[in-house]
């Protein structure tokens, strides 16, 4: 098969290290075959991006033993043994994109916006809204505190009244925002709300900002049209964000796609694979700062930053938000308080040390148990349905308490959780990763485990949003065959009962059929976590949960399906919905080096 | 030779310390090129548009939006005071008038038609820039504010509290590895920089507070006992505008740590000296370290006896550990092999092997700083 494109460069610019990945058309397929990473150089003294991406370009060419650059230049397209045939790149560098979002009610408007601005990749700093409790004045004071990149401004549906949107255009107007880079420009504003109000928004705010109006985001109450303005945000993120930033014009000159927001990337990869799988899933990447949730459920994306939740710059805040007491839960030894917290504190400050020891390990793997669990929650709480929707209710309904505004994410309906980030991708064990996976995110029934090897989705997301008709079809293969192929490493799958049961009681019981012929049957007890080694095939199960037990086909309701194994294999846990540990530090330290003994976590010696 | 590149913090004995004193805001450079500064100098000032007040004219009066301007006595760009009034409507043949008057000193900003509000603006904030250290203009960035220069010996901390203060330095630990007590605190230390050894406890650090004292400089505090001084878990370390007394800048991490060698030695040289500190902190994108500044005002070292910046670790280098389980020894880095070694974590990462009084020899991933 003869391909437009035969090999790929693409890079990550992160805030402390840009990462460069090669993909090439190897036989039949694309692969991945080099990786290297330097660090960013948005900063000074350099303030210039391209370097650490020629730093590490360089790396690859090293490695890979091609000729990419000719001096500062990336050459494109491949002859033979130099060049590649296209360059792409993403960026999350100098604190990434970051926007003020602005609605008339803030359960409705204001979270449209702000799912929209999450949807692009952004961090939102803030979401006013007329009903936000807050004086104009205080509104005002917090705009120019803030200094945005950008402001999504939104409210009304189409040709509804426009005097509280135009009341939000005059607080906007009223502080005279500025852009948080650049002194010479004017900000960026998007409207996105009543149609109604266009031009009375041009006459209030088109003399100090750089206005853009694009269709309304909730054009009626029932639906929501994120598209626009994430399109819109996208846009100006190139042209004014991304034209600010040191190195980034030259940087764009390079790229033969829009340099996108690192987030915005990697959702849009998610997107794509829910879409083309027809699963639903979660993905989640902790970082340093950061925690980012990104979910598909019911074909609806969203995404959340937990701006504050991280393993190093923000692991004091992890503290502080779980509480010292909730991380200590999980670690199976006693540990002097005080001692610990410094030891926390220390990481934050010097947030580039790694665990040498196995205590230290373990500490930060709960720590990281706390920062998922929290972003999750978070993320539950903003991924619903649309707020404020009307709907018809029969009789029949009378009795049940859904409303408009439910948490779509359903644990029993999750088919795939993916990891990513350090502590998730680089954990010393495969088990280690799972293990924080399913205590944080509590998958209930089948629920499939996977890593992101490296980090190398945001690349790929970019790759697979590549508009040029000539080069499209290619991008997006490769992007789809170097995720399956070496991007994720599937752990195995876990399968998790929930319902009322007594300690240790029978949940469920499992018999499995596998490839080679064989069979086994296994009871699933409450409170217990057991772990059979298979690798990455199809295997056959057969569930029989207890009365009152739930796997996805309902209470008591037995289950056919199809499971995959993995690097880690299939993992039963019974330990219900939510795990709770004993209050009783012997029984709690039983339970979990019992657990931790089942997966075969942590090397046996003093503490195991 | 193999090199390690961990960040270091700068401990100058002497440098060009050039230091931006911007606006928040486009005002005026009070200072040229060339002027002497001492601290205190103003160098530009400005003024911060006023708070903001909305009136919802049309709510007060009763009417529709569009009608407010029929009914206003001021039109954009007028000057208010506190009382006046603004909008009166016509009443009854004459009789019965609503009135709307303004609640504060100001400017008429807008007329709303399509919200019925009028937008008055308060008098403006006068904001003003001081030059922060001893020294000379270097170059006036137009409207903006400056650049200073000195030659200054300079030293950055790990982290820190409050803003910027100034004052004499004095040393109170007579060893880098003393604890800093709050006995040794006195009244006659209001206005100073204080300069300690390993540890300052949260009694310590009150009685500073209470004394008055500029700021204190010690090795580690606890992490724990910053809660009881700032109110509130210090979940992200960005600091520096807390309103406190007595800045506090640590410069090696939390817990009891001998400060380093280098920067003792430093700071006990300049005792009696005059300093400038900033303890504002921001670990993030961006990073913001607290320092220490010490203007040198005699031109008594020559030029070429600046101080280099830190260069990365290599064999041969005095480091000190930085992470558990050895945290605080020093030794010196005896290799940095290239290839990965697995630690007791199964972690496998690039190591530094360190000779402890090289005797024992300790291998480390590069969990460690220069000292």
């Amino acid at each position: 098969m003869s391909k437009k494109i035969k090999s790929i460069l693409a890079t990550d610019c992160g805030s402390t290290t840009t990462k460069a990945i090669l993909i090439e058309w190897k036989e039949d397929r694309y692969r991945l075959t080099f990786r290297g990473e330097a660090p960013t150089t948005v900063e000074a003294p350099f303030e210039d991006v391209t370097k650490g991406v020629l730093n590490a370009v360089m790396e690859v060419e090293e490695l890979s033993g091609r000729t990419i650059l000719d001096g500062d230049q990336i050459i494109t397209p491949e002859n033979g043994k130099s060049g590649v045939d296209i360059y792409v790149s993403t960026s999350s560098a100098g604190g990434g994109l970051q926007m003020m979002v602005a609605g008339v009610v803030k359960s409705m408007s204001g979270e449209s916006a702000e799912r929209a601005a999450l949807g692009a990749g952004s961090i939102v700093m803030d979401v006013l809204a007329s009903n936000d409790g807050r004086l104009p004045h205080e509104k005002i004071t917090r705009i120019r505190q803030l200094r945005p990149d950008m402001i999504l401004l939104s409210g009304g549906t189409d040709g509804g009244t426009t005097t509280h949107v135009m009341e939000l255009a005059e607080i906007l107007a009223a502080a005279n925002p500025r852009p948080r880079l650049g002194q010479n420009y004017k900000l960026p504003v998007i409207y996105a709300g009543n149609n109604k109000a266009q031009e009375s928004i041009k006459s209030t705010l088109g003399e100090i900002s750089d206005l853009d109006i694009v269709d309304n985001i909730r054009p009626v109450l029932e639906r929501e049209n994120l598209e626009p303005s994430r399109d819109k945000i996208h846009d100006l993120f190139m042209e004014h964000v991304m034209a600010q930033a040191p190195g980034y014009k030259k940087l764009m000159s390079w790229t033969d796609a829009p340099i996108m927001p690192t987030p915005g990337a990697v959702g849009s990869l998610i997107e794509m694979i829910a879409k083309k799988e027809g699963i639903s899933v979660v993905g989640v990447d902790i970082g340093g700062a950061t925690t980012d949730i990104f979910s598909v459920f019911e074909e609806k994306f969203n995404r959340t930053v937990s701006a504050n939740l991280g393993m190093s710059y923000s692991i004091c805040n992890v503290l502080a938000e779980a509480g010292l007491d909730n991380v200590l839960r999980w670690v199976p030894f006693d540990i002097d308080r005080s001692e610990l917290t410094n030891r926390i504190g220390n990481k934050m400050i010097r947030p580039t040390t790694v665990p040498q020891s196995l205590e230290e390990l373990v500490i930060e793997q709960a720590i990281a148990r706390e920062a998922l669990r929290l972003s999750f929650i978070q993320h539950k709480a903003f991924a619903t349905s649309l707020k404020g929707v009307q709907s018809e209710r029969t009789i029949s309904d009378a009795f049940e308490q859904s409303s408009s505004g439910q948490s779509l994410v359903n644990m029993m309906d999750l088919d795939l959780l993916v990891g990513s980030g350090g502590v998730l991708s680089h954990a010393p064990r495969r088990q280690q990763s799972a293990r924080m996976l399913i205590d944080a995110f509590m998958p209930e029934g089948i629920t499939q485990l996977a890593v992101d090897s490296i980090f190398m989705m945001p690349q790929l997301g970019v790759l697979a949003n590549i508009d040029k008709e000539e080069l499209k079809d290619d991008a997006s293969q490769a992007a789809l065959e170097v995720f399956d192929n070496d991007c994720l490493i599937r752990l195995g799958t876990c399968v998790s009962p929930v319902g009322k049961a007594k300690p240790k009681s029978k949940m469920a019981d499992v018999t499995m059929s596998f490839k080679d012929g064989s069979t086994k049957t296994i009871e699933i007890k409450e409170g217990s976590l057991e772990m059979i080694e298979v690798p990455y095939e199809e295997v056959k199960v057969h569930i029989e949960p207890s009365r009152g037990i739930d796997v996805g086909a309902g209470k008591g309701e037995p289950l056919d399906s199809i499971i995959y194994g993995g690097v880690v294999g299939l993992i039963f846990d019974g330990r219900n919905r939510p795990i709770t540990l004993s209050t009783d530090p012997s029984q709690r330290i039983d339970s979990l080096l019992n657990w931790s003994s089942a997966v075969d976590e942590y090397p046996k010696g003093d503490l195991f | 030779m193999a090199h390690s590149y961990t960040p270091g913090l700068k401990v100058l004995k002497k440098t060009l310390f050039r230091k931006e004193r911007i606006l928040p805001l486009k005002g005026k450079v009070l200072v040229k090129k060339g002027d002497k500064l001492s601290p205190d100098t103003v160098v530009a000032s400005t003024n911060l548009p006023g708070n903001v007040q909305m009136l919802k004219v049309n709510n007060i009066l009763n009417i529709e939006p569009r009608d407010v301007v029929d009914c206003l006595v001021v039109k954009e760009g007028d000057i208010v005071k506190k009382g006046d009034m603004i909008a009166e409507t016509a009443g009854i043949f004459g009789m019965f008038k609503s009135f709307v008057d303004c609640p504060v000193d100001g400017t008429i900003e807008s007329i709303s038609e399509s919200t019925g509000r009028v937008i008055v603006r308060e008098v403006p904030i006068p904001v003003e820039v001081d030059a922060y250290v001893s020294g000379t203009v270097d170059e006036v960035i137009e409207k903006e504010g400056i650049i200073l220069k000195c030659d200054a010996a300079f030293i950055q901390g790990i982290f820190g509290i409050a803003g910027e203060k100034r004052g004499e330095l004095v040393l109170v630990s007579n060893n880098s590895s003393d604890e800093l007590t709050s006995d040794q605190i006195t009244e006659e230390m209001a206005g100073k920089i204080l300069i300690g050894g390993s540890f300052l406890s949260l009694d310590a650090y009150k009685k500073a507070m209470s004394c008055n004292v500029a700021a204190v400089v010690v090795g580690g505090f606890n992490y724990y006992d910053l809660k009881a001084v700032l109110g509130y878990d210090l979940g992200v370390a960005i600091t520096g505008t807390e309103q406190l007394p007595t800045a506090l800048i640590v410069t090696e991490g939390y817990g009891s740590i001998p400060m380093s060698d280098a920067t003792f030695d430093l700071l006990k040289n300049n005792h009696g000296n005059e300093a400038s500190v900033n303890g504002a902190t921001q670990i993030r994108a961006g990073v913001i370290r607290p320092e220490i500044v010490i203007p040198m005002l005699s031109e008594s070292e020559a030029e070429d006896s600046l101080s280099k910046e830190p260069e990365g670790i290599q064999e041969g280098s005095t480091v000190r550990v930085i992470r558990s389980p050895n945290f605080g020894k020093i030794g010196t880095v005896s290799s940095l092999p290239s290839e990965l070694k697995k630690m007791e974590s199964e972690t496998m990462v690039r190591v530094a092997e360190i000779s402890i009084d090289g005797v024992d020899t300790l291998i480390l991933p590069k969990n460690i700083k220069r000292r």
